[in-house]
C-alpha cells in the first residue's frame, strides 16, 4: 500500500514540479521583456533533451546531493545545522591546501577529498560545543560560522593562498594529481558524481539499516524518550552533526578538485542554504535529495542555457527553485502524510522503524 | 570617534536587522518560524528602491518597501497557516523566490547599461527634548524615521507582549494553541495578521537598508541579514529589548569594523568583516544558561 501511495506521490511531485518551473520561467521571462516560449525551450533543452545539458545537470547536481545529504543526516536528527555553507568553504579550503600547497604525491586527490572531509567535520565541532557546554542552539552559531568562513576564505585567496601571479584574489591551479578524474563531453563531468551516488547509498544504508540511523531518529523525533530508552543520545547527535558537516566539506573539496580547479570567495555561494531546500523537498530520504538535487541541478543547467539564448539572466533559476519548492509545500501539506516536510517524513519514518 | 557619532552609526547599521528582529519574535511567540526573513527584506528593499528610484520621493519606497514586505508575508502566511504547509519549507522557497525573482527583475529594469541606483536618502530628524540629551540624544535621536520607529517599536513591543491582554494572546498562540482556540481565539486568523505585520516589518528593515544604510540596490543586497535576524531572536531570548541589544551589539561591531579598516592598524580588511560574528559567538560564549523557545514553535497547527 505504502509503495503504492510513494509511486503516485512522485509521479505527482514529478508533475507539480515541472508544471510549476514551466509557469514560473515562462512568467519571470515575460516580466523582464523576453519570450517565454524561448525560455521554457531554452530551460528543457539545457537540462535534459541535449548530451551537453545532462552532463551540466549532474555537473550541477553534485553539490547539491552531498550537502543535501549533509542536511538530510543533521535535520533527521534534530539537529538544525544551517551552517552547510561554512562547512562546504572550510571543505574547499582544505583541499586547495592540500592541492597547492603540498609537493606532488600519489593519492593526492584522495588526500584532498579526505582533508575537506575533515575540514567540515571540524568546522561543525565549534557549534557542537557550544551546544554540549553553553546551551547555544546550532541555529544562531551555525549562521554565524557561515559569515566566518566566508571571510576566512576571502582573506585566504588574497593573502597566503593568492595565486603566484598575485592577479587576481584566487588561489594557484591546484596539482593535476589532486584533480578528480574527468570524462564525457568536454570534461565538464567529474568523479564527484560517482562519489555523490556512493555517499548517497552509504547514507541510505547508515540512515536505514544500521542500529545507528534508528538511534538518530529516534534521538530527532523525541531526545527525551531516547534518552529514557537508554540511547547514548549526546554521543549520536555530535557524531551527526561531525558526519553532517563532513559531507558538506566533502561537498566543497569535490567542487574544488573536480569543478573549479583553484578557490575563489564566492566558490559555491548559496550551496549550503539550497541544500536546505534539497532535503526538505527530498522528504529527508537519500533517494528523495538525490531526485531533488538532480531537479536542482537541471533548473540551474537549463538557466544557464536561457541566459545564453533566451536574454532572460540565469539568476531566474533560483526563483523558479522557490516556485517549485513552495508549490511542492502546498502539494505536501494538501496530501498529508505522503510528502516531504519535517511531520511528513517523521511519521512514515516512525512507521518504517515500527 | 566620539561616542555620539559611534551610536549614531552603530544604530543605522542595526535598524534593518532590529526590525525584521522585532517582526520574528511576534510572530515566533506566536507559534510560527519564519525562516523566510531574508526573501521578505529583500523584497522590499528592492520595492522601495524602484518606487524611490522612479519618484525621487523617499517616503514613496518607505510605504512600497513596507507593502511589498507584507505581500511577501502574505504568500508565507497562506501557504503555511492557511493551507498548513510547513513552515521552514515555505521560508526556504521564500528567500528562493525572492533572491531570483529580485536578481532578474533587477537586471531587466537596469538593462545592460549596469547604472547604479542613487536612492533619495532618508531624511534626519532631530525628536525635540530628547535629542538634546548628551550623548543619547544625537546618538539614538538624531535619525532616520525608519530608526526612530525601530525604537519606538521596541518600548511598545516589550510592554504589549509583557502587560496586556493582546500579548497574552499572542504568547498563548505560541504555547497553547488548542487552549487558545478553546478559549474562542481565531489562531490561524491572528497568526497570519502577525505575520503579515512581521512581513510588513521586514519590508521596512530592507527599506532602510537601501535607502539609509546603503544607499543603493544591488542583486542580493541583504547578503544574510535576514539569518542574522533570526540569530538574533535566539540570542535575545525572544523578548524586544534582548533583540534591541543583540541587533546594536551587531551595528556596533559593523561600525568598528569600518572605523578598523580606515585605521592604521595593520589588519586584512576580510578579518576586519568577520568582527561582527566574531563579536556575536565571544558573547555568546559568555552568556550561560538555556532559554525558552516558544512550545509549539514550527508546530503544524490544525484545528480540530
Amino acid at each position: 500500500m505504502k509503495a503504492r501511495l510513494s509511486i503516485i506521490a512522485f509521479a505527482q511531485i514529478a508533475v507539480v514540479a515541472m508544471l510549476l518551473s514551466v509557469a514560473a520561467a515562462s512568467g519571470l521571462a515575460w516580466l523582464a521583456g523576453a519570450s517565454p516560449l524561448d525560455a521554457v525551450t531554452a530551460l528543457a533543452w539545457g537540462s535534459v533533451f541535449t548530451r551537453h545539458g545532462l552532463e551540466a545537470t549532474l555537473m550541477q547536481a553534485t553539490p547539491l546531493i552531498l550537502t543535501g545529504l549533509a542536511i538530510l543526516l543533521a535535520f533527521r536528527s534534530g539537529v538544525f545545522n544551517i551552517g552547510a555553507e561554512g562547512q562546504f568553504l572550510l571543505g574547499a579550503l582544505a583541499a586547495t591546501v592540500v592541492g597547492t600547497q603540498l609537493p606532488p604525491f600519489p593519492g593526492q586527490a584522495l588526500v584532498a577529498l579526505a582533508a575537506g572531509a575533515l575540514a567540515g567535520g571540524f568546522w561543525a565541532q565549534i557549534a557542537v560545543f557550544y551546544r554540549l557546554t553553553r546551551g547555544v542552539g546550532e541555529v544562531i552559531t551555525t549562521i554565524m560560522l557561515n559569515f566566518i568562513a566566508l571571510y576566512l576564505i576571502s582573506w585566504a585567496v588574497s593573502g597566503p593562498l593568492q595565486e603566484t601571479s598575485g592577479d587576481y584574489p584566487q588561489s594557484d591551479p591546484l596539482a593535476e594529481g589532486a584533480r578528480l578524474w574527468t570524462f564525457g563531453d568536454g570534461d565538464s563531468l567529474h568523479a564527484g558524481i560517482i562519489v555523490a551516488l556512493i555517499m548517497t547509498v552509504l547514507v541510505g544504508v547508515l540512515v536505514k539499516q544500521t542500529p545507528l540511523g534508528l538511534r538518530l531518529r529516534a534521538a530527532g523525533l523525541n531526545p527525551v524518550s531516547a534518552r529514557l530508552a537508554g540511547f547514548p543520545v549526546t554521543r549520536d547527535i555530535v557524531l551527526a552533526f561531525t558526519l553532517s558537516g563532513a559531507l558538506a566539506g566533502l561537498a566543497g573539496a569535490v567542487e574544488v578538485t573536480g569543478l573549479t580547479g583553484r578557490l575563489f570567495a564566492r566558490i559555491g555561494s548559496g550551496y549550503g542554504y539550497t541544500a536546505i531546500a534539497v532535503a526538505l523537498l527530498g522528504g529527508l530520504q537519500p533517494l528523495g535529495v538525490l531526485a531533488a538535487a538532480l531537479f536542482f541541478g537541471a533548473l540551474g543547467a537549463g538557466a544557464a542555457t536561457m541566459e545564453r539564448t533566451a536574454d532572460v539572466s540565469a539568476v531566474v533559476a533560483v526563483a523558479i527553485q522557490g516556485a517549485a519548492l513552495l508549490g511542492l509545500a502546498i502539494v505536501a501539506a494538501l496530501h498529508r502524510g505522503w510528502l516531504p516536510g519535517f511531520a511528513a517524513a517523521e511519521s512514515s519514518e516512525a512507521e518504517d522503524a515500527g | 570617534m566620539p561616542a555620539e557619532i559611534l551610536l549614531q552609526s552603530a544604530l543605522l547599521f542595526a535598524t534593518p536587522i532590529l526590525l525584521a528582529a522585532l517582526g520574528e519574535v511576534l510572530v515566533e511567540r506566536a507559534g510560527i518560524l519564519n525562516i523566510g526573513m531574508e526573501g521578505m527584506m529583500l523584497a522590499g528593499a528592492f520595492g522601495a528602491a524602484i518606487a524611490s528610484q522612479a519618484t525621487g520621493e523617499a517616503w514613496v519606497g518607505i510605504v512600497v518597501g513596507g507593502f511589498t514586505g507584507m505581500a511577501v508575508g502574505g504568500i508565507f502566511a497562506f501557504a503555511s497557516i492557511t493551507l498548513l504547509a510547513d513552515q521552514i519549507l515555505v521560508g526556504t522557497a521564500i528567500n528562493l523566490l525572492a533572491l531570483g525573482a529580485t536578481g532578474a527583475l533587477f537586471r531587466a529594469i537596469r538593462g545592460g547599461s549596469g547604472s547604479y541606483f542613487l536612492l533619495p536618502p532618508l531624511e534626519v530628524i532631530e525628536v525635540p527634548f530628547l535629542a538634546r540629551i548628551p550623548v543619547l540624544g544625537p546618538g539614538l535621536f538624531t535619525q532616520n524615521i525608519l530608526v526612530l520607529l525601530a525604537l519606538l517599536l521596541v518600548v511598545v513591543f516589550s510592554f504589549v507582549l509583557k502587560r496586556t491582554g493582546l500579548g497574552l494572546r499572542i504568547r498563548a498562540l505560541g504555547d497553547h494553541p488548542q487552549a487558545a482556540a478553546s478559549l474562542g481565539i481565531a489562531v490561524a486568523r491572528e497568526r497570519t495578521l502577525l505575520v503579515l505585520f512581521a512581513g510588513t516589518l521586514a519590508g521596512l528593515g530592507g527599506t532602510c537598508l537601501a535607502l539609509a544604510t546603503a544607499t543603493t540596490f544591488v542583486e542580493g543586497l541583504t547578503a544574510g541579514r535576514g539569518f542574522i535576524a533570526l540569530a538574533v531572536v535566539v540570542f535575545g531570548r525572544w523578548s524586544p529589548w534582548g533583540v534591541f541589544l543583540g541587533a546594536l551589539l551587531f551595528g556596533l561591531a559593523s561600525t568598528m569594523q569600518y572605523e578598523l579598516q580606515a585605521s592604521s592598524f595593520e589588519l586584512p580588511h576580510q578579518l576586519a568583516l568577520m568582527l561582527p560574528y566574531l563579536a556575536t559567538l565571544a558573547v555568546l560564549l559568555l552568556v550561560r544558561g538555556r532559554s525558552r523557545e516558544p512550545r509549539e514553535l514550527a508546530a503544524r497547527y490544525d484545528r480540530l
